[in-house]
């Protein structure tokens, strides 16, 4: 990790411009899966649920998805995108003949995704600012916790991509690491519910507290709690960036 | 990269300078012991049937596939973690496995390419037009790569490899699966690039591209250097000015075999051919004698013959 230069923004926007002619499904994706969430669950399910913290459950749910869905599409690009550029299309190998560095390419593509995660959680806050879900003017912070939650899946989904043999072992992912965050981290009901142990292992999980901060931002609670959030946030993409690259490095420098 | 420069100048040294390289795979030795220079504005052919490890040194060469042993010198500077990046933003490679970015367009594959080596976009953008122009592909700049066939493939991977201005060029099989025509617009650039004084290293399992393009060869065979030299050197001192190619007839052609076999000529016996190969030109007429009535043919010695006397004839898999 100690060769990274510039080299990764070229990364970075290399993606960005390989993209650009996609945008139209991005969106379709970026305000349709979100948006069945919060309409059948947040709407239809959320008539059966009692107020959560004095909140009607939408008005509840709402930030817990701004963060899940910087966790679902970073962890996309990260995987399935990034796996199409390490094994099918030798992207990355080419890249490594120029001065860029396997950390330049694992930084660059770490970003990409993190940007991706971005751009999804703005367009989902957009309309929810419209549905009246968004009533605290901190909540212009979201994009950026939406990027710190991408990087770390990003990172996470790297090191996944790094040792997966083919597309069908993103299953495992998906379903035993990425589902059991989106159900089990906080978005859609209060860890408070769950027995002493089971929130103790939700709290290991960064969605527990990329959920906790947008939650906190969009209803404007401020407090040096946040810190610990961004923190635990901020070590784990550390790590994951460090063990996506030697990971990376191992699969391709040999 | 003037520090670069000025150390080149100062003693005239070798753009490529190998050592002792070794590459083991666990047990499997892929690479043994394999040196070899290239000097300034020279083509050097690394020749090798499939396998001999051809690839695996251009790997070590450029730092993606770390030696078992042995030093690789580009530049004057020892390849190292700390080099690396210096030493590749000086080399223009055009790797084996078709490596264009298929999400972008013709001209786009070379723009982007240059930023990666810093190179600013707007005169990434100049270069990327005057390449364009070199590969031939002009009325094909917005195309996407898939709809490119495979010599237009090859020509724009040459032209995207040469974005850096390189001082030394690296060509992995440059024209493998290219058909004659598109292979030989390759060689024209390839040529065009020589006039102009690049120095070119290349690996290829094609005689003719080697005795086309380069100045020398170094043969490898299982990870080892067999012979090394100009490709009419190599040819004189392998096999000589010709070859006669006797077909064994069905009668008696053992004994033809073993008569031809203790004639003073060397001799080589290959299922049901036996080449003799003449020091000088012209058939001596004990030769001419003993095949008289046989199916024969006499023409030129090759690089081919080489690489066959030197690798074997057994087919490699």
């Amino acid at each position: 990790m100690r060769d990274l230069s510039f080299g990764a923004l070229c990364v970075w926007r290399r993606n960005l411009e390989s993209w650009l002619p996609f945008l139209g499904s991005f969106l379709v994706a970026a305000l349709g899966n979100p948006l069945l969430n919060l309409g059948a669950i947040g709407y239809g399910l959320g008539r059966f649920v009692t107020a959560i913290d004095g909140m009607p459950y939408p008005a509840f749910l709402a930030p817990g998805l701004l963060a899940a869905t910087a966790m679902y599409s970073a962890s996309f690009e990260a995987t399935f995108g990034a796996y199409t550029r390490l094994a099918e299309q030798h992207t990355y190998t080419a890249i490594l003949v120029t001065p860029c560095s396997v950390a330049d390419v694992v930084v660059g593509d770490a970003l990409w995704a993190a940007t991706k995660g971005l751009f999804s959680t703005t367009v989902l806050l957009a309309v929810a600012a419209v549905l009246g879900l968004v009533p605290h003017p901190l909540a212009v912070a979201v994009p950026a916790v939406a990027f710190l939650t991408g990087l770390c899946f990003a990172a996470l989904g790297l090191a996944v991509t790094a040792r997966a043999p083919s597309y069908a072992f993103f299953d495992y992912y998906f379903t035993l690491g990425i589902g059991v965050m989106f159900f089990f981290s906080g978005v859609f009901f209060p860890l408070a519910s769950l027995p002493g142990w089971a929130q103790g292992l939700a709290w290991c999980l960064p969605l527990t507290h990329a959920a906790a901060l947008c939650r906190a931002l969009v209803r404007g609670d401020l407090s040096p709690v946040l810190l610990g959030h961004l923190a635990w946030l901020g070590v784990v993409t550390f790590l994951a960036l460090l063990l996506a690259e030697r990971l990376v490095r191992r699969r391709l420098i040999v | 990269m003037s520090r670069l420069t000025a150390e080149r100048s100062i003693r005239a040294m070798a753009i490529v300078e190998v050592e002792g390289l070794r590459k083991l795979y666990g047990e499997r030795v892929a690479v043994a012991d394999v040196g070899f220079r290239v000097e300034a504005g020279e083509c050097v052919g690394l020749l090798g049937p499939n396998g001999a490890g051809k690839t695996t040194v251009i790997k070590m060469l450029l730092g993606l596939s770390p030696p078992s042993a042995g030093t690789v010198r580009l530049f004057g500077c020892v390849l190292c973690a700390a080099t690396a990046r210096t030493i590749r933003s000086q080399i223009g490679v055009v790797q084996q496995e078709d490596s264009l970015d298929p999400d972008l367009s013709v001209e786009r594959n070379l723009a982007v390419w240059a930023t990666y080596y810093g190179i600013a976009v707007r005169e990434a953008s100049r270069r990327a037009d005057a390449m364009v122009r070199f590969a031939a592909l002009e009325d094909r700049r917005h195309a996407r790569i898939k709809t490119l066939s495979g010599g237009m493939r090859r020509r724009l991977m040459l032209a995207r490899a040469l974005m850096n201005d390189p001082s030394l060029l690296v060509l992995d099989e440059p024209t493998t699966g290219l058909d004659p025509q598109a292979r030989r617009l390759v060689w024209e650039r390839i040529r065009q690039l020589k006039r102009a004084g690049t120095t070119i290293l290349l690996t290829t399992h094609y005689m003719d591209e080697a005795a086309q393009l380069c100045d020398r060869l170094v043969i490898v065979d299982g990870g080892r250097i067999v012979a090394e030299g100009a490709p009419g050197a190599l040819i004189a001192e392998w096999v000589g000015a010709e070859v006669v190619e006797v077909y064994l007839p069905e009668q008696d052609g053992e004994r033809l075999a073993q008569r031809l076999a203790a004639g003073p000529w060397r001799s080589e016996q290959v299922g049901e051919v036996v080449y003799v190969y003449l020091r000088d030109a012209g058939m001596e007429p004990a030769l001419r004698e003993l095949i008289d009535g046989a199916e024969f043919a006499h023409r030129c010695a090759t690089l081919e013959d080489v690489f066959l006397r030197l690798t074997g004839h057994s087919l490699r898999e």
